[in-house]
């Protein structure tokens, strides 16, 4: 029944949205690995990545109340927290004067403030950058980038190009959540649309940033809706030619307003390999561990991720919904993980360049 | 308990070339399976055969409680952060009071079973044993899934009986099944370095096998991941394929691995150990011994080692059974892995992954199906 897919994905045509969804429903997990293996090894060869990285994720506070998050708080609510840039430069200065290596790239990710001006972000990367020059600053979604324009009052473009030329480095994929109007208004109805957030993206690809791209699954949507949102970005990028990585993100049901259950690993893995067949124009699918596991995140790199994310040394958002990983991994686990699943790990850098590091 | 031909000939239909093709596997194509063969290719294989095995696409598990009666013990294995010395100060013997509590709860939440377990304490002659089962058995109708092989012959030296008199013992006194905790690996040159102080292999398959004997089924589990080498695995399963060819008293067989957390294992650097087990390692013993013991009909997945997510996953890797709901589990929790769930939890988690949840008792006989919806 597959069979027409095995040839198209063996001879490097694209799989059609009915095709995919084939896929979905198919029970024939192995069939959908050896395709995604692939399909990955012709794009990367036998190389799985990680990268030595921090998250920060400055405030909880936020005026959008998405249904799905556990970690938002409103201003004035019982665990709020926002952080001074001070505050911030001492904790990656104390952190610097600790580590042996020091991570390359910094994940910036917060709520949407309704206070905070848009000058708090630029002087955030800007004193950053003036005290790190070699880190990479990699930070706002789409999401964010939405709010900063509109309290700013400057055009997509303009806030893009400010955040540019004070140290932004590349944008990560968050807030994407599914595109589809029906599930979205359900998910997070203060959310800005998933065209919007398609929008944001096309302007920051634009302006020469990359961007990674997400998708939160294993909550209240179909496979049809997870099709919609890939058929969007494979569009997107067609175009653009932008994005770096998809990263599938498995919803965690903890503390949210949605409840649920924990995504199945079998769903995992197999969102992991639609993923890979499907996006045939993304160069990386990233498992992402915090929010797969280890254990998943391992065995997706046998049904076509390429990427296993980093170090991360703290993480917030998944925990607070209730993540059954630690908060960080060593790079030299990470490489285990790898290795152990019969690849060369890479430690890379923003771009997917290979990091030299002198021994 | 019987074994048909066309049992056997379900290792036939390899996927891949590396994978040889005849009947039964050999120990040698065993481990060039294990060394070499990719996880995919292994994981295919061992869920053809689990197909054909249960056709039904039915997952099973057991509503049980396991109560370790005390963690004093002897043997001080070093891959073990249960046991304690006798004069340690949380040192324990459970009271019966307690004992009848926590059956009575696990009879409340439709448990069936309770497995006991507990070290080899120095002070615990046969008649302490034979008086547990029986107060259990005059108050409860429970199936006692209890003892494990060194339990057993600990039990027998220290009253001066044989095996085959001790277990006849036990069971007169209620004892219905033997779990098959204590095999360890079963290559004696790593019990030497793990667990000097442990039953030699050729001791636990006799237990077993004069468990059998008498009647008792049975489970096997096998600990990997520590340093043993492939070879070492390769042995433990042959050993349990050729008793089951003999007795067919194995119900399942239950692989899992190594925990390092809390142990001398981990923590003594002579033994060199720095990691526990991977996805992929633990899968691809879990599919080998799906592959390699086609007489024995049920695989269990531990998710209680390698969480839900694994677990499910494990599914489709040979696995057919989802053990205990472990309404109660203390070895492993001594490690710091701790995966708690319910019968709710492992019902929904089975049916997540594409299967029909079903509750069994220690016979793997299936007491109730979970279809959708319920």
């Amino acid at each position: 029944m597959l069979d027409k897919i095995r040839n198209k994905v063996l001879s490097g045509k694209r799989l059609t949205e009915a095709d995919a969804l084939k896929l979905f429903r198919s029970d024939d997990i192995f069939l959908l690995a050896s395709l995604a293996s692939h399909t990955a090894e012709e794009k990367n060869g036998r190389k799985a990545y990680f990268i030595r990285n921090r998250h920060i994720n400055p405030t909880n506070i936020c005026v959008n109340r998405c249904r799905f998050c556990a970690f938002s708080r409103s201003k004035g609510q019982d665990g709020a927290y926002e952080m001074t840039i001070s505050e911030i430069l001492k904790k990656l200065k104390a952190e610097k004067a600790k580590l042996k290596v020091p991570y390359s790239e910094l994940h910036i990710v917060g709520g949407l403030h309704p206070d905070w001006p848009f000058t708090y972000y630029l002087e955030l990367v800007s004193t950053i950058k003036k005290n790190f020059p070699k880190l990479h600053i990699k930070a706002f979604t789409s999401v964010e980038i939405d709010y900063f324009s509109k309290i700013s009052g400057l055009s997509l473009e303009e806030t893009l190009k400010a955040l540019k030329s004070c140290g932004l480095g590349s944008m990560p994929g968050g807030g994407a959540e599914i595109f589809a109007p029906r599930i979205r208004n359900k998910l997070c109805p203060e959310k800005i649309s998933g065209d919007r957030w398609l929008e944001v993206m096309a302007e920051a690809h634009k302006v020469g940033l990359r961007t990674n791209a997400t998708m939160l699954y294993g909550h209240i949507e179909s496979y049809e809706d997870r099709i919609d949102h890939l058929q969007k970005l494979r569009k997107l990028q067609d175009k653009t030619g932008g994005f770096q990585a998809f990263i599938p993100l498995a919803y965690h049901p903890k503390n949210t307003e949605i409840k649920g259950s924990y995504t199945s690993g079998i769903d995992d893995l197999r969102t992991i390999a639609i993923s890979r067949l499907y996006l045939d124009n993304f160069q990386h699918i990233k498992a992402y561990w915090v929010m797969l596991g280890e254990k998943i995140s391992q065995l997706a790199l046998k049904f076509g991720a390429d990427d296993i994310d980093g170090t991360v040394i703290e993480e917030k958002i998944t925990h607070s919904a209730g993540a059954l990983t630690g908060e960080q991994l060593t790079a030299g686990q990470l490489s285990e993980l790898i290795k152990k699943a019969g690849r060369i790990p890479v430690e890379r850098d923003s771009f997917y360049r290979k990091v030299k590091r002198a021994e | 308990m019987k074994h048909t031909k066309q049992k056997r000939n379900t290792a036939k239909k390899r996927a891949h070339s590396c994978i040889p093709t005849t009947d039964r596997i050999t120990k040698k194509e065993a481990q060039t399976m294990l060394k070499t063969a990719d996880i995919l290719d292994l994981g295919l294989t061992a869920d053809n055969m689990r197909k054909r095995l249960h056709p039904e696409g039915i997952v099973s598990f057991v509503v049980d409680r396991n109560i370790n009666y005390t963690n004093v013990c002897i043997n001080k294995c070093t891959f073990c952060a249960f046991w304690r010395d006798k004069d340690d100060q949380d040192a324990y013997i459970l009271d019966r009071e307690t004992l009848f509590e926590k059956i009575e709860e696990t009879l409340d939440l439709g448990g069936t079973q309770i497995l006991i377990q507990g070290g080899l304490h120095p002070e615990l002659g046969i008649d302490y044993y034979v008086d547990l089962l029986r107060s259990i058995k005059d108050r409860f109708e429970i199936n006692i899934h209890g003892f494990s092989p060194p339990e057993i012959c600990y039990i027998a030296d220290s009253s001066d009986l044989t095996i085959q008199e001790t277990l006849h013992i036990l069971k007169d006194a209620g004892l219905d099944s033997v779990p098959g905790g204590g095999a360890e690996i079963l290559s004696d040159r790593i019990r030497e370095i793990l667990s000097p102080r442990k039953i030699k292999s050729s001791r636990w398959l006799k237990v077993m096998e004069t468990a059998h004997g008498l009647g008792m089924r049975t489970t096997a589990t096998m600990m990997f991941g520590s340093i043993e080498s492939p070879e070492d695995i390769i042995t433990h399963l042959d050993a349990i394929r050729e008793l089951q060819d003999r007795t067919g008293g194995f119900t399942a067989f239950i692989p899992w691995s190594f925990q390092p957390g809390n142990t001398e294992l981990i923590q003594n650097s002579r033994f060199k150990i720095q990691k526990s087990v991977t996805a992929v390692e633990y899968l691809k013993v879990l599919a080998l011994s799906r592959i390699y013991l086609d007489n024995i009909d049920n695989i269990q997945a531990s998710w209680v080692t390698q969480g839900l997510k694994l677990a499910q996953v494990s599914l489709r890797f040979g696995a057919n059974d989802f053990g205990s709901t472990m309404i109660e589990e203390n070895v492993v929790a001594s490690t710091g892995v701790s995966f708690k769930t319910s019968k709710r939890e492992i019902i929904k988690t089975i049916r997540a992954a594409g299967f029909i949840p079903a509750q069994r008792d220690t016979c793997y006989n299936i007491l109730r199906k979970y279809e959708e919806g319920v």
